[in-house]
This record gives C-alpha cells, sequence and structure tokens, in this order.
C-alpha cells in the first residue's frame, strides 16, 4: 500500500485549474495555426487570428483566455493500492479548486440550487468522478467546462434499428443547432452505449484526449473520420460567422449496452478545450 | 475588409447604416449585463416604470467578467450567450435601447422587436476574453452590486471589436454565412 497525503491532492488541482483556464497547450495552438492555414472564409480566419491573439495574450499576462472559467469537473482515477491520509478525497478536490479559483483570479461560476441560484463564492462543489484501477498512483484530470459550450450538449436515447445513421444524424444535428453559441471551432465528445448517464460521462470523458487522438476501437475511429468531414460541411464556420472550420476535432468513445438502447451523448467543448493531468 | 468606426452612444440614422456583416471597431460607452441582471432590471421596471439607468439610444453589452487581478481594470470580459436575454430584450428595445452586443442566436421575437425599433445585434467573439478586456479602459458598477461578476456595469471602451450580426432590416450574419459554406443537402439538419 502507498499512503498519500491529500494536501498533494488540494496543490495538485488548484495549480491545474488556473493552468486550465490562462494557457492553451501547444499542441491546441497548433490546431489553431493548422485552420488559419486551411479556412477560405476571411471572417473565419479573422476569428482564428483573435483566438490565437487571445492565447497569447492569456499566457504572457497569466489571466484566464476566457471570464467562463467554468464549473470544474475531476476525474479521479485512484490505484487500489492507494490510502490517502488528510482530508477526505472530495474535501480536498473542492479544496483545491476553492484555492485555485481564488489565486487564480478565475470567475466564481457556480450556484447552490439550481432554482434558488446563490453563488457559492468559491466555485465549488466540483463535479467528481471516481473510478478505481490498479495500482498505487492517483490520475488526476481537471477540466474547468464552461457553460456556453455545456448548454448546447444533448442526449438521445435512440432504438437500436436508428443504427450508425441515427447515430450520425443526432450528433451532426445536435452540432448544427449548437452553431455559434458554443464558441466553434469546437471539439465534440460523443458517448455511445451503456446508460443515459454512462453515455454522457464517457462523452465527457473523450474530450480528455489530445487533439488529432484517434479511438484505438476501428468502429469509433472511423466514425470519428466520417463526423468530422460531415460537421465541417455544415458551414457555420469560427465564431458561427461561416466558414469551413465548425469542428476541430471529435472524439467518440463507446461502451457494451442494453439489448432495447441506443444511447448517444454529445459533449460539446468550445476552441479552448481547457483540462490538466497529473499522476501522482 | 473594412473596419467601420463606431462612436457609440449615437444617432439612430447611424446605426441604421450598419449592415449584416460589417466590422466595427467601437469606441465610447456601453453597458454590461447578463442574466441575473436583465431579470432585476425588467422587475424593477415592472415595479418603478424606472431601469436603473436611462436605456434610451444605449447599448449592453453581455458579459460577466472575471475578478480583476491587481492593478487590472477589469478581468477578461468576453460575450456571454445572447439566447439566454431573449425573454427580456423586447420589453428593453420596445423601451429605447438600441444596441446589443453578444453572441449566438436570437429568437424570432427578438429578430422581429430589432427590426421594428430600429436596432442592431452585434457579436463579440466569444473565448477571447483576455483580448477583449484590452478595449475595456474604465469600468464602474451602477447597480445590483450583490450579483458579483452579474453587477450592472457602465463601460468606457475604445476600439472594442464586434461585427453586426442582425441589422435593422433583420438580415442576419449567421444564417447567410452559413448558407454561403454549407455542403450538405439538409439545411434544417
Amino acid at each position: 500500500m502507498r499512503i498519500i497525503n491529500t494536501k498533494e491532492i488540494i496543490k495538485a488541482v488548484s495549480r491545474m485549474c488556473i493552468e486550465a483556464c490562462c494557457e492553451i497547450t501547444s499542441e491546441i495552438q497548433d490546431v489553431y495555426q493548422k485552420a488559419l492555414g486551411h479556412e477560405s472564409s476571411e471572417e473565419g480566419r479573422g476569428v482564428l487570428n483573435q483566438i490565437i491573439e487571445n492565447a497569447g495574450i492569456a499566457r504572457k499576462e497569466n489571466i484566464p483566455v476566457c471570464q467562463d472559467t467554468g464549473m470544474t469537473v475531476v476525474f479521479a482515477d485512484i490505484g487500489d493500492k492507494v490510502l490517502f491520509e488528510g482530508q477526505s478525497l472530495k474535501d480536498a478536490i473542492n479544496e483545491g479548486v476553492r484555492d485555485g479559483y481564488e489565486k487564480g483570479f478565475l470567475r466564481k461560476s457556480v450556484v447552490t440550487h439550481p432554482l434558488e441560484r446563490t453563488n457559492t463564492a468559491d466555485n465549488t462543489p466540483a463535479v467528481i468522478y471516481i473510478d478505481i484501477i490498479e495500482g498505487e498512483n492517483v490520475k488526476l484530470y481537471v477540466m474547468p467546462k464552461g457553460f456556453g459550450s455545456e448548454n448546447m450538449s444533448a442526449l438521445a436515447m435512440l432504438k437500436p434499428s436508428d443504427g450508425e445513421k441515427g447515430v450520425i444524424d443526432f450528433i451532426i444535428e445536435t452540432i448544427d443547432k449548437a452553431g455559434p453559441n458554443a464558441c466553434p471551432p469546437l471539439f465534440v465528445g460523443v458517448g455511445i452505449g451503456g446508460t443515459a448517464d454512462k453515455a454522457m460521462i464517457i462523452a465527457k470523458r473523450a474530450l480528455l484526449r489530445t487533439p488529432g487522438e484517434r479511438s484505438k476501437n476501428q468502429v469509433d475511429a472511423k466514425l470519428e473520420k466520417m463526423l468530422l468531414e460531415k460537421a465541417n460541411n455544415l458551414g457555420i464556420g469560427p465564431a458561427g460567422l461561416g466558414g469551413e472550420t465548425t469542428v476541430f476535432d471529435i472524439f467518440v468513445e463507446s461502451f457494451p449496452t442494453h439489448i432495447a438502447g441506443l444511447p448517444v451523448a454529445v459533449n460539446i467543448c468550445c476552441h479552448s478545450l481547457r483540462h490538466r493531468e497529473i499522476v501522482i | 475588409m473594412n473596419i467601420i468606426n463606431l462612436q457609440f452612444p449615437c444617432k439612430r440614422k447611424i446605426l441604421k447604416s450598419l449592415k449584416s456583416g460589417d466590422q466595427v471597431k467601437i469606441n465610447g460607452i456601453l453597458y454590461m449585463a447578463r442574466d441575473a441582471a436583465h431579470k432585476k432590471m425588467t422587475e424593477e421596471y415592472n415595479e418603478s416604470g424606472k431601469y436603473p439607468f436611462d436605456i434610451k439610444n444605449q447599448g449592453i453589452y453581455y458579459a460577466g467578467p472575471a475578478p480583476a487581478a491587481p492593478g487590472r481594470i477589469i478581468g477578461p470580459a468576453g460575450p456571454t450567450t445572447s439566447m439566454r436575454m431573449d425573454s427580456f430584450t423586447p420589453g428593453l428595445l420596445d423601451n429605447g435601447l438600441a444596441l446589443m452586443i453578444g453572441k449566438g442566436n436570437r429568437s424570432e421575437s427578438v429578430i422581429e422587436s430589432i427590426k421594428k425599433n430600429g436596432c442592431v445585434y452585434l457579436a463579440a467573439t466569444g473565448g477571447v476574453a483576455a483580448l477583449i478586456s484590452k478595449s475595456i479602459k474604465r469600468q464602474e458598477i451602477i447597480a445590483y452590486e450583490e450579483l458579483g461578476a452579474e453587477a450592472l456595469r457602465k463601460i468606457y471602451i475604445e476600439d472594442f471589436p464586434a461585427i453586426v450580426i442582425i441589422d435593422c432590416d433583420g438580415n442576419n450574419l449567421y444564417e447567410s454565412g452559413k448558407k454561403e459554406f454549407r455542403k450538405t443537402e439538409n439545411n434544417n439538419a
């Protein structure tokens, strides 16, 4: 067994909240540059140039790229030979969020009961997904999820007979409806199978991938390529002003499902694809 | 591309000359408000017959900034999704509001109200909040301070970058831009 003090968790979560909000990774900046080379819409190129300039300012001045610094989603994969000392894991993660949002001058965007809507003033609670994996390590992923894009996400409980066409149509329709609202060019996470909840969780987790990283499952990888082409034929373009770059990438994950079902979840993310990860 | 310099507030005649697709740099004064402030403003008007500021011929930028780090005028302040303001908008336009800046689609009733009242809807680019905040030279909270990031602010701007989405004739860049680049058979997908 290995003992990890939860102070390490707090420190890591705090740092990752700030970094994810303020620094666009070089992989994502490469995606922006590549799109700038391909995009034929003048307005579209103008938007891409703004996105590139914005990332530069944010990095240089250590300020968030976007005022919506999100609701914090944390995936914690806990090794089965790990013991924690200190606080409970959930308290430690929330303490890390509290610390990061204060120190990083990030916007506190979380309200209490959704119908009462009092700001919790520290961006907690985080949405936490805990999984048990083998080993002595903890792998933490922090994703500040903005709601311009989250609001355009959707779930469909399709019929098995709807098949591949039904799945593709629903995903493309969801991207089309998101239009200019979700800050395109988008990154799109797709979850197919499982239950209603499982489909959306794997869709969200798909957004942890690096741009260009195709699914290891051949069916899903093929679907990703088809979806990319179809989505970029929609014409929505950067910021929705019209253009060829509507999505930067689409990541598909799948899970076995019930004989009677075909759940499809689409989790939409803006052009910033903010997340960080660490192995402790 | 030709960029129009817009001093704001301005005469309606100038607003009416703006066309969907025009890129502008705005100088002058705007008010900053999002959902919670819109709700409060509308409630205040319904109770007292007055808004917390004279909205006639003014403009609202839909945004709620991140906190300002020490020594800064304002934190990152990009546009928020406009459709959340849709239910409040026709009332504001009927009472004199002239211009709105946000991001994303508007409802049919907002578009009708824009046409009827000779207003204009512009977009700033979503997610480039650090860049946009450079155009904000001064800010003051004028109401609803308790709302924090969502408080009603008056902002003084220089060369604020925006693009006309819906002009006073109802032409919509989100529709025309998409149509120009669409390569799919299904237009209502």
